[in-house]
């Protein structure tokens, strides 16, 4: 039983992390919402050099052959900083997807995945909507029971405006004629994979939501001064604060644990995957009420950065199964007969 | 990472399963907030220390196995789900036993460790006052120090369990010019010294599950300090940092009861089905007890590994108790009309203990430090909020 992070698993958050944050900025976030696609692809370069779009590739097409344990901490500073780029669907969902996809599709993508010179997108039935369809060089799609592989360019793609201006998400038209690369059972097995990948993904993500809109909070009601006090000084303030706290520490773990279990691809994966997304998205959605609440009506703004983070948390608690779905899946888990339940059962 | 238990461990596990299984009483013991239950739940404790159960983590040579963090997890899964009785000397075991291992000399080692392991000495807490509750550094009874022998006078109260046990540690103030942190000092007090009169006092399930001390020209002799004079605040910290850490509620308690929850939705499903928010409530129990369980894990993984305990601990206290509140509301919206019925009424089938554990789960808010006092110090150590 060893639950916990290498060194070089922490040491390489450290470095993205310091990376990321330096990078980007919310004033780069402000300035890409009125861009074009949103994206950039020098910050896309800048990512390839770090190692992180070739992480999960194997090594054999190039890659750093990593696994969803390695990537998780990752996702997570992902989140803290609201990245734009499509990083987490590419090296965690879509990847993974390409290497069970396999044959001469995976051999041909996985060394461009790799570089960095393909963005490839992932997406399944579930999503109403694809993010960032529009620069995907190679988009992997499940409609009606069926997987395509379809290259830019070979299909049609209408934006769908998100309430998080960095979120851009399309309605996509499989192009008739296309030919599927997976169906049947074995489309299945590969929507449930790339769900509880998708779904770690945005767990991931929302602890380092919650995380952000903490420490903006702390700073802000330190900072923000009334009856002569920091507001941060008084309990009720605190206090909004500390629930926060308290929900987002007993979050990581699922959220650990059903990195584990993807990629061990343990066949009770799809309930920790429910367990991590509800733990965490709870935890970032409760994060938004109190950090808007604690900065008064500066949080009401367009203006204060708190709504960057907030709109993520929302979007992301609905995506890749909205709460609904992966209670559901809870539910029926638990509440099936012989269910494996109580204490001693949680590693079993 | 590796999420699975070695052959060691499930060696350990299979272990204490057999002798559980062998030796937890058939009958359940009556509660130790009565006389009777109290002696029977000291014999058990016993019991388990002749099959050295009894202290997992204490080193081999007191008696315990010298358990990590990880085997004392899987000892509690086992202890819980056998059903064995709660432990009537968990402020000696899991509080003052690690405190007296830190600071006590080798004669306090041996004068008092052995009887609590053996279920001899069972230990009360003295820490509130009339005028000292979430704020303990106003505590105002005294020790008076006069040659080798500390006067005490003085009140004491919320003492759990202190009318039918031996001994109670706790804390005086020892300079009488002092104010607040300094000047305390922790004392260990024979429960029977002359001078003391233990008021019990009625919880709310009618039973004296606590008491308050009175202190009369007490005499105790110099040797029942633990730690220096004046020091008592830095050796109380220790014993509360215990006690707000691991091993105060292990997981296994919160996992059993979110089993039992489950199954007593299951077996009443038909009559709360009209309210779907119970349904959400009993995922919800089951969801937060996990997640208590995976964070304890990832905690007792780090710490074996040398990494220290930090003041996200704080978030432990709240997480449980507000755990515990949340379930045992829960079954009573499942049980409905009979929620409010005492097992023994004649309309109350299927209650079992839900009661019970009801009342009592209204005191975990309040207890070791209040849920409110937990959040300052989490707004204030663990996020760094102004004073």
């Amino acid at each position: 039983m060893d639950f916990t992070f290498s060194e070089d698993q922490l040491l390489f958050q450290d470095s993205v992390r310091g990376f990321l944050v330096n990078e980007i900025t919310p004033e780069r976030l402000r300035a890409g919402w009125d861009t074009d696609t949103g994206r950039d692809p020098a910050l896309w370069q800048q990512l390839a050099e770090l190692g992180l779009t070739a992480l999960t590739v194997p090594e054999e097409h190039g890659g750093l052959g990593m696994n969803a344990v390695d990537f998780v901490l990752l996702a997570q500073e992902c989140g803290y900083v609201a990245l734009p780029e499509p990083l987490v669907n590419h090296a965690l969902v879509a990847v993974p997807l390409l290497q069970d996809l396999g044959g001469e599709l995976a051999a041909r993508w996985l060394p461009l995945a790799a570089t960095g010179e393909a963005r490839i997108v992932a997406a399944v039935e579930q999503n109403l909507v694809v993010e960032d369809a529009h620069v995907a060089d190679l988009l992997l799609l499940e409609r009606d029971g069926q997987w395509y592989a379809l290259e830019q360019g070979q299909f049609s793609c209408e934006r769908n405006e998100s309430v998080d201006p960095g979120r851009r998400l399309f309605s996509v038209a499989v192009p008739a004629g296309a030919t599927a690369v997976a169906s049947g059972a074995q489309a299945g097995s590969l929507r449930s994979a790339t769900l509880n990948r998708g779904a770690l993904g945005c767990a991931a993500q929302a602890l380092g939501l919650a995380q952000r809109m903490i420490d903006l909070s702390v700073q802000y009601t330190a900072d923000r001064k009334q009856f002569g006090k920091p507001i941060g000084s008084f309990q009720a303030v605190k206090h909004h604060m500390a629930n926060v706290a308290v929900r987002l520490e007993y979050a990581k773990a699922p959220v650990h644990r059903a990195a584990y279990a993807v990629a061990e691809d343990a066949a009770a994966a799809g309930l920790a995957v429910a367990q991590a997304k509800l733990m965490a998205c709870e935890a970032a959605n409760l994060a938004a009420k109190n950090s808007i609440q604690v900065h008064g009506a500066m949080g009401y703004t367009w203006e204060v950065d708190l709504h960057i983070f907030m709109k993520k948390a929302w979007a992301l608690a609905n995506t890749w199964g909205d709460a609904g779905w992966h209670k559901q899946q809870v539910a029926a888990a638990i509440f099936a007969d012989g269910a494996a339940l109580g204490a001693g059962a949680t590693f079993q | 990472m590796q999420l699975a238990f070695t052959e060691q461990q499930q060696a350990f596990r299979s272990e204490i399963r057999a002798w559980l299984k062998a030796n937890v009483p058939a009958e359940p013991l009556r509660t130790f907030d009565t006389e009777e239950g109290f002696q029977q739940h000291r014999e058990w404790e016993a019991t388990l220390n002749q099959g050295r159960w009894g202290m997992v983590t204490w080193p081999e040579a007191l008696g315990g196995r010298g358990c990590d963090l990880i085997e004392w997890l899987i000892f509690e899964e086992e202890y819980y789900r056998a059903g064995a009785p709660l432990r009537v000397n968990q402020n000696g075991i899991f509080l003052l036993g690690p405190t007296l291992m830190e600071y006590g000399s080798e004669e306090q080692k041996a004068r008092f460790l052995p009887a609590m392991a053996e279920g001899r000495d069972i230990w009360a807490q003295g820490w509130s006052e009339p005028g000292a509750g979430s704020d303990m550094a106003a505590i105002r009874s005294t020790a008076q120090r006069q040659g080798d022998k500390y006067i005490i006078n003085g009140q004491k109260t919320w003492s759990t369990r202190a009318v039918w046990a031996d001994w109670l540690f706790g804390m005086f103030r020892t300079d009488p010019e002092s104010e607040r942190h300094r000047g305390l000092t922790f004392i260990l007090v024979p429960l029977k010294t002359p001078g003391i009169t233990v008021r019990p006092i009625p919880q709310l399930d009618g039973l004296p599950g606590f008491a308050e001390i009175f202190f009369d020209n007490v005499e105790v002799d110099v040797s029942n300090r633990l730690g220096e004079e004046g020091a008592g605040w830095a050796v109380a910290m220790a014993t509360a940092g215990f006690e707000r850490g691991l091993m105060l509620r292990s997981p296994a308690r919160f996992q059993e009861t979110a089993r039992r929850l489950v199954e007593l939705y299951r077996a009443n499903e038909a009559s709360v089905s009209h309210d779907p928010q119970v349904r959400e409530a009993v995922m919800r129990a089951y969801l937060d007890a996990e997640s208590y369980c995976l964070s304890t894990y990832q905690t007792a993984c780090r710490l074996s590994q040398g990494g220290k305990i930090g003041a996200e601990s704080s978030t432990n206290k709240i997480f449980w108790s507000e755990l515990d509140q949340n379930m045992h509301a829960t079954a009573m919206s499942i049980l409905g009309a009979r929620a409010e019925l005492l097992p023994h009424a004649p309309a109350a089938s299927g209650v079992g203990h839900w009661l019970d554990g009801w009342l009592f789960s209204q005191s975990g808010p309040i207890y070791a430090g209040t849920n409110e006092i937990q959040r300052n110090i989490i707004a204030e150590r663990m996020l760094g909020m102004p004073r």
